[in-house]
């Protein structure tokens, strides 16, 4: 049993509505969270007491927006395990923050013929911001491949695939199968081939405990919003020393020391990278979010989504026609599936009808999904307000809409 | 039950009649499975609808007397269902008749938008969009 109690939910006010008559499942938390009292109280907070520009005011109200914003800078390098706060760069979330190592580190370090390791699990936002920049510098992409509908990575000839390579970019857990991939052990292997190593944390951060140091990742991206955090709030982890020889990503007010008509000296990083008025309200909210977290403990959350995924994979594979994706060990908390013969977007669709909010589609991985064969699947993702009561009622419900369908 | 339906009409009725979302998915699906089978080599890229999350392919064909038939398939079944809709309103007609047809009043009398999505709603304007570009594309063709 879960150490998670379902009072829990009590926390979360949009989980206590009705959709179409019926209480709401929510089973989209690998897409975004909900959000508990806590987090939006922080939001509220700010804007009632704080609001103010950060770091240049004399004034009061500066100064709690100032504290406001670097002291979620401490508590995401706390969270992480990161050496110092200023390895922590505020972004919009784990795209930007991808996207931002591509058009910094990756323009000056990257040339022709310079490869690009990646796996074949990666989500779009650690896909395509290498493939732009792999047009513009005339590197190479290349992909460790995934076994089969297990989802797991084939590192059989890892060594060999990191020849030439510059950079390895994956994910910690895949969005789409779920599968935990065994990051700490690509990173040292990485990194004794000579290459930059980055962790797209997007499904595990706030899911799991993690710890950069032990991860021995170079870069690591997440979202504030798929930790109960708000929207447009997210971080980039990168090493001090990496920061240090990185361009501006870009150009504004904040991120300079020093301007004239022709030319302009940079600010320090991390705040080098953060042009522009900070999302501060976001950060107040995240820094909550991370506070809420750590008091349920990730370990005590990790241990709740899992269980949730092993539950409905079990339920689900008592459906004749099924086809359920993602490992069987070394699963995060979210299950992917098809039916033979019945489309996921007339599952999804039927089930929105009562209460049960699913994802279907590609999820943001059209070459996965490719190589897999299947042009759609449907997923249901975990957070640790879910319940395994609840689990029972999607199955029901999934079989009312296979009766309808069939 | 059968699903052999002349007007919008007489659509619109079934639905008021069935209360409850179940039975109106269930008839949309029923009228999705009766529709008539498009060839595979139709179901190609060139006849393709983008814009909805299930795969939705689209042909219009010229009949006598200047009547367009529409042969369209999806590999969803509620999409199917969507396309005899849209058969229902277009399909036998001129190219003049259906650049005509205001087909939202038509949909809001079936009171359907309540139950899709807004990513369906957009899915199923691209289907009405692709009906229109192809009738135009028939009736500029006539005309030179």
């Amino acid at each position: 049993m879960s150490a998670i109690s379902d009072g829990i939910r009590d926390d979360f006010p949009a989980l206590t509505q009705e959709i179409n008559g019926h209480p709401l499942v929510y089973f989209d938390n690998a897409a975004t969270t909900q959000k508990p009292r806590a987090v939006l109280d922080a939001i509220q907070n700010y804007y009632e007491h704080d609001n103010a520009n950060v770091h240049r005011g004399i004034h009061e109200l500066s100064n709690r927006a100032t504290a406001a914003y670097e002291g979620t800078r401490d508590r995401v390098a706390q969270f992480i395990n990161a050496p110092v706060h200023e390895d922590i760069i505020f972004t919009r979330g784990t795209t930007e923050a991808i996207n931002l190592v591509a058009a910094t580190w990756g323009t000056v370090n990257l040339g022709a013929g310079d490869v690009i390791l990646l796996t074949e699990l990666e989500h779009h936002s650690n896909l395509v911001p290498w493939q732009l920049l792999a047009q513009r510098t005339g590197a190479k992409l290349r992909f460790i491949p995934v076994t089969g509908d297990e989802g797991t990575l084939d590192l059989s000839d890892f060594d060999g695939q990191l020849e030439g390579a510059k950079l390895v970019s994956l994910t910690h857990i895949s969005n789409a199968l779920g599968t935990i991939n065994p990051v700490a052990e690509i990173c040292a292997q990485a990194k004794a081939a000579g290459a930059v190593t980055l962790v797209d944390a997007a499904q595990s951060a706030g899911h799991m405990p993690l710890d950069v140091q032990a991860l021995g990742c170079d870069f690591l991206a997440l979202s504030g919003h798929k930790l109960c955090g708000p929207t447009g709030i997210g971080a980039l982890f990168a090493r001090r020393e990496l920061q240090e020889a990185m361009p501006p990503y870009q150009g504004g007010g904040e991120m300079i020391s020093k301007v004239e008509f022709h030319k302009s000296e940079f600010n320090v990083p991390p705040h080098k990278f953060e042009a522009g008025t900070p999302n501060v309200a976001g950060a107040a909210g995240l820094h909550a979010a991370l506070d809420y977290l750590d008091a349920i403990g990730l370990d005590a959350i990790h241990a709740h989504d899992t269980e949730l995924a092993h539950y409905a994979k079990e339920r689900l594979s008592g459906f004749e026609g099924v086809r359920i994706f993602g490992p069987t060990e070394d699963r995060g908390g979210l299950v992917s599936f098809i039916f033979e013969n019945v489309h996921a977007l007339d599952l999804a669709t039927l089930a929105d009808q009562q209460g049960v909010a699913i994802r279907i589609g590609h999820h943001c991985t059209q070459p996965l999904h490719e190589k897999l064969g299947v042009p759609a699947t449907a997923r249901v993702s975990f957070y640790f307000y879910n319940t395994r009561s609840e689990v029972d009622r999607f199955i029901e419900v999934l079989q009312k809409v296979i009766n309808l369908l069939r | 039950m059968s699903v052999t339906l002349n007007s919008i009409d007489e659509l619109a009725d079934n639905f008021e009649l069935l209360g409850d979302w179940e039975s109106r998915f269930g008839y949309l699906i029923d009228l999705g499975k009766e529709l008539p089978p498009m060839d595979a080599a139709d179901q190609s890229e060139v006849n393709r609808v983008h814009g909805c999350q299930a795969q939705v392919w689209m042909k219009l064909r010229p009949e006598a007397a200047g009547r367009i038939t529409i042969v369209a398939d999806s590999d969803a079944f509620i999409v199917k269902g969507l396309i005899a809709v849209l058969l229902i309103i277009y399909s036998g007609k001129t190219a003049k008749e259906i650049l005509a047809i205001d087909c939202q009043v038509l949909l809001d009398q079936l009171q359907l938008a309540a139950h899709l999505s807004p990513t369906r709603k957009n899915g199923l304007f691209a289907m009405v969009q692709r009906v229109r570009e192809l009738a135009q594309a028939i009736q500029v063709e006539a005309t030179e």
